[in-house]
């Protein structure tokens, strides 16, 4: 099968690769680039597990084909924390139990920066609306919205 | 947090350091930064991807299996039947001397429930596995089959497991686990009302986010590594051994890390067809469920049906109780077997009942087989019995919170398997509860503790 060049940036590196036409993200991000911080729950957008924000975007990875991703710049959970010091969700996270077996984390926490991203201080209505495409089957959500307020009370502190 | 405590304060010590103290999960930087290696995260050069062919139907003979078209399929590597399993019929059990073994690790001659895994497709990619797979040709004869557990325990029923060779678990104590206590038909004819009702439920998936599967790598010394989301390390890699007659030091299995479990991901499914798969081709193999498969294909939490007669006095003591259990198995004993006699043993629930009759039957139907789930042969039971005890109230006209207390079991009461009660907690968990939700009961009850009676 002839293979389709991609090249786009991920988490601020230039990534290029050769995939099969009809290839998902998901899967040239773990198999081929070697990111598996995006999950495949499902495999047809319905749980969220595999979600990456594309420029600035939240994005399901499994329903999106590699060979759309041309110039685009990609975020994955895998690049929020840098030089070793957690992202601030990544924290908010951490301190709030807002984890049980893990699965959904890196969908639940791209989802909830773009929500951070594009509406700084959210009421708990908008956090459970922007983390409602993300499936938590350990039913952890009501820590995970905390988490999110918390990170988002921090930023503004931050900020003033 | 909020620790009480003025319960049991003779119990109580004070310097402990970890209890009431909130630690951070050890697991958790992983989970938040995405490192954590769940067994998918693991990629190997060369790696086959595993494609099951599954019955269509829930009850058929199988005339013959043609995989001819399928081998010339572009990107196939092996395909796999009944005759390439060194040994084919296993159960889960076997371990602790649960026998007979009777489910096939690829069907032989018979599939029992549909989606029964028949033949296996390895292929150079997930597509090419997929397509392969639906090239493979079984010829079927379909068989009356029986997917009630009612029916399935009449007379002339078909036989859904011919390795039982009855729809039924065939205990010790002989067609269901019993439990005798106190004289049950005695205490009936004392009670002042008798209350029988039935309560059922359907299968439960656990649904787990990430789908059971593994990776299984050959070492080239004969050793494989099986990465693997089993909740059951031991267990399966034990059963492996027995299925694949291998010796256990060529496996290893690496685990431990699992994207949700729930109890589902306890039998040994996924990795003897992938380890073979591994031998056999000498590559890498990953087996992992669809979406679909986990939610058709792995074994639910079992349908029940519980049958509760209570002889109860007008003062709210529980003075008989006979309980029916019915647990399908579905086409398999998978954990069931145990889940049905875990119930006998815990019917009548936390209460102390003079007189009790139990019987649970372990069923066996056309269905999914069924297995381990979250306090599996309980937590039906407990749905049931505490919903009994609802009605118990409202027919004797008391609150159905003072109810309870009348009839908690307190250390010291002997159990209706005989197994004396110590650490009860039950008469101090429910005067909480009744601070908590604020739903008082009278004096008496608060005055209660678990250590003796009158007390």
């Amino acid at each position: 099968m002839a293979k389709v060049p991609v090249q786009f940036t991920l988490n601020g590196a230039e990534k290029a690769e050769f995939v099969d036409s009809g290839t998902t993200l998901l899967h040239a991000l773990r198999d081929k680039i070697g990111d598996t911080s995006p999950k495949g729950g499902c495999h047809q957008g319905t749980c969220g597990a595999c979600s990456v924000i594309i420029d600035g975007e939240l994005r399901l990875s499994c329903l999106t084909l590699a060979e759309t991703c041309n110039g685009a710049a990609i975020t994955t959970t895998s690049g929020l924390s840098q030089g070793g010091v957690l992202h601030p969700l990544q924290r908010a996270f951490l301190d709030a139990f807002a984890t049980q077996c893990g699965f959904c984390t890196p969908g639940m926490i791209m989802a909830a920066k773009v929500l951070l991203d594009q509406t700084p201080n959210p009421s708990r209505a908008e956090v459970v609306e922007a983390l409602s495409g993300n499936i938590c089957r350990c039913t952890g959500y009501e820590p995970i919205i905390q988490a999110v307020l918390t990170a988002a009370r921090s930023n503004s502190q931050r900020a003033a | 947090m909020e620790l009480r405590k003025n319960y049991f304060a003779d119990q109580r010590k004070d310097d402990l350091h970890e209890i009431g103290q909130p630690r951070p999960r050890s697991d958790s930087p992983g989970h938040v930064t995405g490192k954590t290696a769940y067994f998918a995260d693991r990629n190997f050069p060369g790696m086959l991807h595993l494609k099951m062919v599954r019955s269509p139907y829930h009850h058929a003979r199988i005339r013959s299996i043609d995989t001819s078209e399928a081998e010339k399929h572009p990107g196939v590597v092996k395909i796999l039947t009944a005759k390439d399993v060194p040994h084919n019929v296993y159960t889960i059990l076997i371990l602790i001397q649960i026998g007979p073994e009777d489910e096939t690790v690829l069907a032989d001659g018979k599939v029992r429930w549909k989606g029964e895994a028949v033949v296996a497709v390895l292929a150079e990619t997930e597509r090419a596995a997929q397509e392969a797979a639906a090239k493979v040709k079984v010829d079927y004869e379909v068989l009356p089959a029986v997917f009630d557990m009612q029916e399935a325990l009449k007379p002339g029923a078909p036989i859904v497991n011919e390795y039982h060779g009855q729809n039924y678990y065939l205990y010790d104590s002989g067609e269901c686990r019993k439990v005798r206590f106190g004289d049950v038909e005695a205490g009936f004819t004392s009670a002042d009302h008798i209350l029988e009702q039935s309560y059922q439920s359907s299968p439960i998936e656990h649904a787990p986010t990430e789908t059971t599967g593994c990776v299984v790598v050959p070492e080239g010394n004969d050793r494989f590594t099986c990465y693997t989301n089993t909740q059951a390390m031991f267990f399966t890699l034990d059963n492996t051994s027995i299925i694949l007659q291998m010796p256990g030091n060529k496996l290893h299995f690496v685990g431990g890390t699992v994207g949700g479990g729930f109890g589902g991901k306890v039998d040994v499914i996924v990795e003897p067809i992938a380890i073979l798969g591994a031998k056999l081709t000498g590559r890498p193999v990953c087996f992992i469920y669809s979406r679909e498969e986990e939610m058709q294909i792995s074994s639910p939490r079992a349908a029940e049906k519980v049958v509760i007669k209570d002889g109860v006095m007008n003062d709210g003591r529980i003075v008989a109780r006979k309980v029916t259990g019915y647990t399908d198995a579905g086409a398999y004993s998978r954990h069931s077997p145990y889940g049905a006699q875990k119930g006998a043993g815990h019917y009548p629930g936390p209460y102390t009942i003079p007189n009790v009759w139990i019987d649970t039957y372990c069923v066996y139907t056309n269905r999914t087989p069924s297995s381990a789930m979250r306090g599996f042969g309980v937590t039906i039971g407990d749905f049931a019995l505490e919903v009994q005890m609802d009605k118990l109230a409202r027919l004797i006209g008391m609150d159905p919170l003072e109810f309870r207390f009348i009839n908690a079991y307190r250390d010291g009461d002997m159990k209706a398997h005989r197994q004396p009660t110590e650490g009860a907690a039950l008469i101090e968990c429910m005067q909480e509860a009744s601070r908590a939700a604020n739903w008082p009961v009278a004096e008496k009850y608060l005055a209660m503790s678990s250590y003796a009676k009158g007390a």
